[in-house]
């Protein structure tokens, strides 16, 4: 068992100490203005994106499958939302729940190919890259969509009311405290091992501290960014859905050995199609966001996303073969690949320098952790 | 005095500070074999590990000489240089290549622009000669059956120039025939110089063809001991560290009325002449142990396969389970009806390798647990496990470890959980003991009895004979897809086994 919580946990401490190193290293490069509150507030809204594309994204790649078309899809969905809102007048809800139907239409459709039609997922969803690009650039003649009306700019550009944010981040702290109590009151229960008090308690103290230090920045400039809210949200539903549902489980088992989950009795052609559902509509929320913050749909949108999010996947400690995977670890992964890009950009280092950069980090984090995998 | 080719001394090799050696020494001379018996988890592996360079020079204490020199090997390519050459459990052939090019792998004859394929062929020919093997050089190996594989393994050993063969359980996925070929072929090689080392679970086959016989347990290193005056009870105790008092423990059950009724069971794969499973019909008791024996590819797995709709090709079979008629189509409804399965391949179909024993167990039974919105009850869940792992005596440091830590014997128990949990009405075992220790098999066989006492029906499929004659209540034999033979236990033997699952004519007592 030590050896389990080892290696997790280890890979969790790497990226935070991969985290704390950039933090550093900017702050200085940038004379501090890298954490100054403006500049968080903005690096973490830049992060929303990426981050809800690789929530749905890591549960693809927990399935051992892949979804190359997330990019295509978002900026699909994204001109969809943009045209029913510009040219449509629809209402802002309406816009919203029309596109997260449409995202999960398309994620259910690339599943249904890979699940039931049993053609290869990376093949799936590279036709999928060239054909949703290519209905977008249908629909929208190749031009921009725009502008969008104010209230779907709430969705991208808005921020929380004070008030709201100090008690939903003070929920989420005693949430937090309270989760870990209930859990080891339940290992003790069955007779399992707990980890020492100290350092359970310890862990979730310093989460506290991070979540309440985060909300103080945020206050002291325009408040939490409604993007990182929805975020906030999904991290904890998809938590929940991967660690404590029969879904979630299923998810695990299949990319753990499909075969064996099969005999099993688990009806793995649905899951796996559900699974890519799932992906969808968190590519739709990525895409409302998307939009709302440019304020228009472009044709060229989402370009290359599916990169970054199966990037931050991969990061953050999912493997490719699949059965492992954390969707806390994907969010890391994705602020990681966030901050390298803002922080490179204030330094104004060259566009084609910041993609080498982003390709080695990528090259290196996965090294590291077949390296520590083999040494096990 | 003869100088011994392989000379390991004090061995110790220990992980995160557990000792899995402790100080093994064994000796052995040119054309002797040398057997190795221990439980699963007693350090075998380990052992042949060192020797073979997976666990390079310096990692761990003591020294092994080889012809005499002090061995530094950093990998397995070192110790094949000098001629140790390790054939695994798992077959480490390329299935999609032919047999010719899996021989010359990594050691292809001619240059680096043109190949000698004339020369390769002919050596080919000459080594399959050798083990005796009847097929063309061409022959993609995934058409080869799994002791032919075996061979062709030993074959490309053979091309290395090996001295020192190290065969790890190689007859555990064999059928009689087969094991008989191979140990003749062991024997041919010592006669031709070659050393061997033996790994098996198979009592009989290490008595009739070791010279030694050396006893692990736990790390220790318990005897090593000249084959001369030794009985398979002489090993067992040695291995275990105490008596067993038999191998089969039957304990008299009640049969009660017919659960289970096959009839015209057939299977075929898709575009294939024969049929695999061909009009097949039998009855399964309550309470019965039926045994099913017959060669591999006699349709035994498939049959299984068809009774809990995993059969990959075209299956039909009019199935009456408790008097009302039935259609399996895939697993889920095989579970429901109240049918479930231990399937022959624990690691491709049984488990999940890198999820915690506990979850292995609850895989199948999620929906018992699940309440509203798909959320998991953890609380029950656990007392489940905990409840399974305790009646089951799953050796496992916690319920989170995951499963592919655990010795076979112990992750076929959390499979065998997993089917319980269930709660099916008829359980198919198909090779539930293969590559189990001896313990963990009694304990299995002890469990079987345990379930047919409560009134659960099981159907054991085996290649060991002993064990389907020591085992079942009755004993089907198949024979090329077709139902051969059935045979109560009381004296049955093996012979009358295998004469009906290799003779052509029809046989029913």
């Amino acid at each position: 068992m030590f050896k389990t919580i080892k290696t997790s946990q280890l890979q969790l401490f790497a990226m935070l100490a991969a985290m704390f190193v950039i933090v550093i290293f900017f702050s200085f490069a940038t004379d501090g203005a890298f954490v100054s509150p403006r500049n968080i507030s903005n690096l973490i809204r830049q992060t929303a994106i990426v981050g809800v594309l690789a929530i749905g994204m890591v549960f693809v790649i927990i399935s051992a499958e892949i979804d190359l078309s997330v990019g295509s899809m978002m900026g699909l969905l994204g001109g969809v939302a943009a045209i029913l809102d510009v040219w449509f007048h629809f209402p802002i809800m309406l816009t919203v729940v029309v596109t997260i139907a449409a995202g999960l239409i398309l994620g259910l459709f690339n599943g249904w190919w890979v699940a039931y039609q049993k053609v290869p997922s990376f093949i799936v969803t590279l036709a999928g890259m060239l054909a949703f690009r290519g209905i977008l650039v249908g629909l929208t003649d190749g031009a921009t969509v725009a502008p969008t009306s104010s209230s779907l700019s709430i969705v991208g550009q808005s921020y929380i009311p004070s008030g709201w944010g100090v008690s939903i981040v003070s929920l989420l702290c005693l949430g937090l405290v309270a989760k870990v109590y209930a859990r080891r009151k339940a290992r003790v229960k069955h007779g399992v091992e707990n980890q020492p008090a100290k350092f359970e308690y310890a862990k979730a103290t310093i989460a506290v501290f991070v979540l309440m230090g985060l909300l103080f920045i945020l206050e002291s400039y325009r408040g939490i960014p409604t993007p990182i809210l929805i975020m906030g949200g999904l991290i904890l539903l998809a938590t929940y859905v991967a660690k404590r549902t029969s879904f979630g489980r299923r998810v695990y088992a299949i990319g753990g050995n499909i075969e064996a989950t099969r005999m099993s009795g688990v009806n793995v052609e649905r899951t796996k199609m559900l699974v890519f559902g799932f992906n969808g509509m968190m590519v739709a929320v990525a895409a409302l966001i998307l939009t709302s913050r440019l304020g228009a749909g472009s044709p060229a949108a989402g370009n290359m996303a599916e990169l970054d999010a199966i990037a931050a996947c991969v990061i953050g400690g999912a493997s490719l073969a699949g059965g492992v995977g954390a969707v806390f670890g994907a969010i890391m992964g994705a602020l990681i690949m966030a901050s390298l890009d803002n922080g490179m950009s204030m330094l104004d280092v060259p566009t084609f320098w910041q993609l080498i950069v982003k390709g080695m980090i990528l090259l290196l984090a996965v090294w590291l952790d077949v390296k520590t995998k083999k040494s096990q | 005095m003869k100088q011994p080719l392989l000379d390991m001394r004090g061995i110790i090799k220990s992980f995160s500070g557990v000792r899995a050696l402790n100080g093994v020494s064994i000796q052995l001379k040119s054309g002797e074999v040398l057997s190795i018996c221990g439980e699963n988890g007693s350090g075998k592996s380990t052992l042949m590990k060192v020797l073979s360079g997976v666990w390079p020079f310096g990692s761990y204490e003591g020294e092994i000489y080889f012809e005499g020199d002090l061995v530094k090997a950093s990998s397995i390519r070192d110790t094949e240089a000098l001629g140790i050459v390790i054939i695994h459990q798992e077959l480490a052939l390329v299935k999609e290549m032919s047999v010719l090019e899996n021989i010359f792998l990594g050691n292809e004859l001619g240059s680096f622009a043109r190949l000698n394929d004339e020369e390769m062929h002919r050596r080919t020919v000459e080594l399959l000669a050798r083990v005796k093997l009847d097929i063309l050089p061409d022959t993609p190996v995934r058409e080869l059956g799994v002791g032919q594989q075996q061979l062709v393994e030993i074959a490309k050993a053979l091309n290395k120039n090996v001295k020192l063969l190290i065969l790890d359980e190689p007859t555990s996925s064999l059928t009689s025939t087969e094991i008989e070929i191979l140990l003749n072929i062991v024997s041919d090689l010592k006669q031709q110089g070659i050393a061997c080392i033996y790994i098996s679970h198979k009592l009989e086959e290490v008595l009739a063809l070791s010279n030694w016989v050396t006893v692990i347990r736990d790390g220790d290193h318990i005897d090593t001991r000249p084959v001369e005056n030794l009985t398979q009870n002489d090993i067992i105790s040695m291995m275990v560290g105490r008596e067993l008092d038999e191998l089969f423990p039957r304990e008299e059950h009640e049969i009660g009325d017919v659960v289970l009724n096959v009839s015209h069971a057939t299977a075929k794969q898709v575009g294939a002449s024969r049929a695999q499973v061909d009009d097949v019909s039998f009855e399964l008791r309550q309470g019965e142990i039926l045994g099913v024996a017959g060669l591999i590819g006699s349709g035994r797995t498939e049959l299984m396969q068809c009774l809990y709709g995993c059969y990959d090709g075209h299956y039909e079979a009019n199935v009456e389970l408790e008097g009302k008629s039935l259609t399996i189509r895939s697993q889920r409804t095989a579970l429901e009806a109240g049918i479930a399965m231990v399937p022959e391949d624990r690691k491709r179909h049984g488990i999940v390798p890198i999820m915690g024993v506990g979850r292995n167990i609850t895989l199948s039974v999620l929906k018992q647990y699940t309440s509203w919105f798909g959320a998991l009850n953890e609380d029950k869940e656990s007392q489940d496990i905990d409840h399974y792992i305790a009646q089951l005596k799953v050796k496992t440091a916690s319920p989170e470890l995951s499963i592919k830590n655990l010795s076979g014997g112990n992750q076929q128990k959390a499979i065998i959980a997993k089917c319980l949990l269930t709660h099916p009405k008829i359980l198919i075992l198909d090779e539930p003991t293969r590559g189990i220790d001896v313990g963990a098999k009694y304990e299995i066989y002890k469990l079987m009895f345990a379930l047919v006492k409560q009134g659960m029906s099981i159907i054991m499929v085996s290649s060991e004979l002993s064990e389907v004659i020591g085992i079942s209540d009755r004993v089907l034999v198949m024979h090329e897809g077709r139902l051969k033979g059935q045979f109560n236990h009381q004296g049955l033997t093996q012979e009358m086994i295998m004469n009906c699952a290799i003779k052509e004519d029809i046989a029913n007592v």
